[in-house]
């Protein structure tokens, strides 16, 4: 902490950012930051990047209130975060990447997100440059007596999002495993800017289909937030509603996935119709299947009148009564946890490094949660504990879904008691003349996701960043799976089941 | 375990009556293919999913065709694990810059004959994305596409009557 507040005493806040400031910081103070987050000092948060300037957004230790900080660079470069602290790294490849800044000092200079393909380079720079063939991509190496590589995707075996995965083996055991995504980049922070936050709103929805009510919730808040807006008591409600109906439906098709990729069907069969009872219920109650589009910046898009949420008290009364069951089943097949005990291990030192959200950090003993450590309304007042593990295997990724799948069954019939019958559910933005910046974090199913933006005085996005929790558990799947052998890796790949389209925007 | 089986035997069984082929999807197909090459398509049909760019709510929604209540299994359509194995290509998103060649290389990995499903709103012309640098547009702006099923993303209720009507030989309407 000490070096972070030392560093401070230099800033002074900058912009027009709410609810909390952002401050503008010279180079050292940046690398002074950096280091402290290398040492485990406060939480690293984003790292993102405008035409001539890098933005770096952290929790400091102790701390409720993340900070924002940034670097003009107008030299085109900055001191690279990531040779302080390495969870960086890929996010300053990717701000190359999009805006042509380079992090001198930096470990790793390849591309990311650029695979040479958009027929120009640096979209979001000062001056978007005419496409050049990139050199071939250089995997890192992996040495040693009788190795073998085996090349995976971009299109893989299964109905699932497309990436690269290069491993490296020894016979039955992984090596290396080498992650190289991007291949859904999508330009999404670019097609936001001149978009009305309604238009905008749109794209936030459809960064990661499976935590569109998280990415709806955190871009709404950002809004408000940089436009003053207090939102209705009964939208809250209804949003933290829609966003525990997100988390339920990803828990059970997760749980019934993971053992799938273990052969064990059964648990995918019964896990399937929970998670479909779920979008039955939500498509009955707020009209659509996986409640795309339905936070929006003001509040919801419901009417406000009266809103019939039996569907939902139907829902978590089956569930509390067809959940246990299937825990206990899980709980009593040895020969499934045969194959999730001990496998796909992150270990705690790594876990303290990267600092991985949802349920990749709270197997391994990483308590964050951001509902809890950085509260937002209504879980400031709402009732519910965080389970925390701390073997980081499979098995241990497995336990912390299903306790949350519990807590969200309480917090569900927390929020059904705590909801107004009726009343209003959403009000208009203001128009405000002048540049605005907000920023917030929703903790969806997979983790904290992080929405900053700026408003340029017209009520037009100029700049959006959105961070997936993504960003900081693809690089420990690649830890995880290192003496595994490879036909664990669909099981691994699944417990983490990270979003590749939330990552490559 | 053996309780939890012995109770599915006794309940009622989940699995609900298929939606009628999509009528719009029908005429579809039928401008597109003719009645031979439909009768090649026969009563079973194999399907190799290709997320070209989708934020994969699609792929979500393709999933629950496996689940109790729509069980795809019992019409004869099966996903399988490589373009080689398939008759048919079911694409979602916009097709990214990034992922085209891959998809064309999928398609080209095809045996004839196949067929090109496009579902979601984005597969048809690119969606909220259209006009991305990163994105080329539409499947059709990268493959031949015979169908197309819409939706943000389309219910598993739609992507079986779209699927259905493929099985559907135009003799038969």
């Amino acid at each position: 902490m000490s070096t972070l507040t030392q560093a401070l005493f230099s800033a002074r806040p900058t912009g027009d950012q709410r609810p909390w400031p952002r401050f503008a910081v010279d180079a050292p103070a940046w690398q002074a930051l950096a280091a402290g987050l290398g040492e485990g000092r406060g939480r690293f948060l984003g790292l993102w990047g405008e035409a001539a300037a890098v933005h770096l957004a952290l929790l400091p230790e102790a701390s409720a209130e993340p900070l924002v900080v940034t670097l003009d660079c107008p030299e085109g470069a900055y001191p690279s975060v990531a040779h302080h602290h390495p969870p960086a790294g890929r996010l300053e490849r990717t701000i190359f990447d999009l805006t042509g800044l380079t992090a001198s000092a930096s470990p790793d200079r390849r591309p990311w997100l650029d695979h040479g393909r958009w027929g120009l380079r640096h979209p979001l720079g000062a001056h978007p440059d005419p496409a050049e063939s990139l050199p071939p991509y250089v995997f890192l190496p992996a040495e040693g007596r009788a190795l073998h590589q085996i090349p995976v995707g971009p299109v893989h075996a299964g109905i699932i999002e497309p990436g690269h995965f290069r491993f490296t083996a020894a016979g039955e055991t992984v090596v290396r495993l080498e992650e190289r995504l991007g291949y859904v980049h999508k330009g999404i922070e670019a097609l936001m800017a001149g978009k009305t936050p309604a238009e905008a709103a749109k794209l936030a929805a459809r960064t990661s289909g499976d935590s569109t009510v998280a990415y709806s919730w955190a871009f709404a808040r950002a809004v408000e937030a940089a436009l003053g807006v207090t939102v209705p008591e009964r939208a809250l409600l209804l949003r933290a509603l829609m966003a525990e109906l997100e988390r339920l439906a990803n828990h059970f098709g997760d749980i019934g996935a993971i053992c799938n990729d273990a052969a064990f069907a059964l648990m995918l069969a019964h896990c399937g119709v929970l998670r479909e009872r779920v979008l039955r219920a939500a498509a009955a109650c707020f009209g659509h299947r996986l409640m795309m589009d339905a936070v929006v910046p003001g509040g919801v898009a419901l009417a406000d009148g009266a809103l019939d949420l039996s569907p939902v008290r139907a829902l978590i009364d089956h569930a509390a009564k067809a959940f246990p069951p299937l825990v206990k089943l899980y709980d009593e097949t040895a020969s499934l946890q045969d194959r999730t005990v001990k496998t796909g291990i992150v270990k705690p030192a790594l876990a303290r490094l990267y600092h991985p959200g949802g349920y990749v950090g709270r197997a391994s003993g990483i308590a964050f949660d951001a509902r809890r450590e950085i509260p937002y309304a209504p879980y400031d007042r709402l009732n519910f504990e965080v389970p925390v593990l701390t073997q980081g295997d499979v098995n241990a990724r497995i336990w912390i879904r299903i306790r949350e799948v519990e807590q969200s069954l309480s917090l569900i019939g927390q929020i059904l008691a705590a909801l107004p019958p009726g009343g209003p559910v959403q009000v208009d933005l203001p128009t405000v003349a002048e540049p605005r910046e907000g920023l917030a974090l929703v903790e969806g199913f997979r983790g904290d996701v992080l929405v900053w933006l700026r408003l340029d005085g017209q009520g037009k996005v100029a700049r959006c960043h959105l961070r997936d929790p993504s960003w900081f558990q693809w690089p420990l799947l690649e830890a995880a799976i290192e003496g595994n052998i490879v036909a664990d890796f669909p099981l691994c790949n699944k417990s983490f089941n990270c979003s590749y389209s939330g990552q490559d925007l | 375990m053996r309780r939890l089986l012995f109770d599915t035997l006794t309940k009622p069984v989940l699995t609900e009556a298929p939606p009628a082929a999509d009528a719009t999807a029908l005429a579809e197909l039928a401008a597109r293919i003719d009645h031979a090459a439909r009768a090649r398509l026969g009563r079973s049909l194999s399907i190799r999913e290709v997320d070209a760019g989708s934020c994969n709510g699609c792929e979500l929604e393709i999933h629950a065709l496996s689940n109790a209540f729509y069980d795809v299994e019992r019409f004869g359509l099966r996903f399988v694990a490589s373009p080689r194995h398939a008759d048919v290509l079911l694409v979602t998103g916009p097709v990214t810059h990034n992922m085209a060649e891959a998809l064309k290389r999928t398609y080209d990995a095809t045996p004839a004959p196949k067929w090109v499903v496009a579902a979601g709103t984005c597969a048809l012309d690119g969606g909220v994305f259209a006009g991305s640098y990163a994105v080329a547009g539409g499947v059709s702006a990268v493959l031949p596409v015979d169908l197309h099923i819409p939706g943000c993303p389309p219910t598993p209720v739609a992507l079986l009557s779209g699927l259905l009507a493929l099985l559907t030989d135009a003799s038969e309407r």
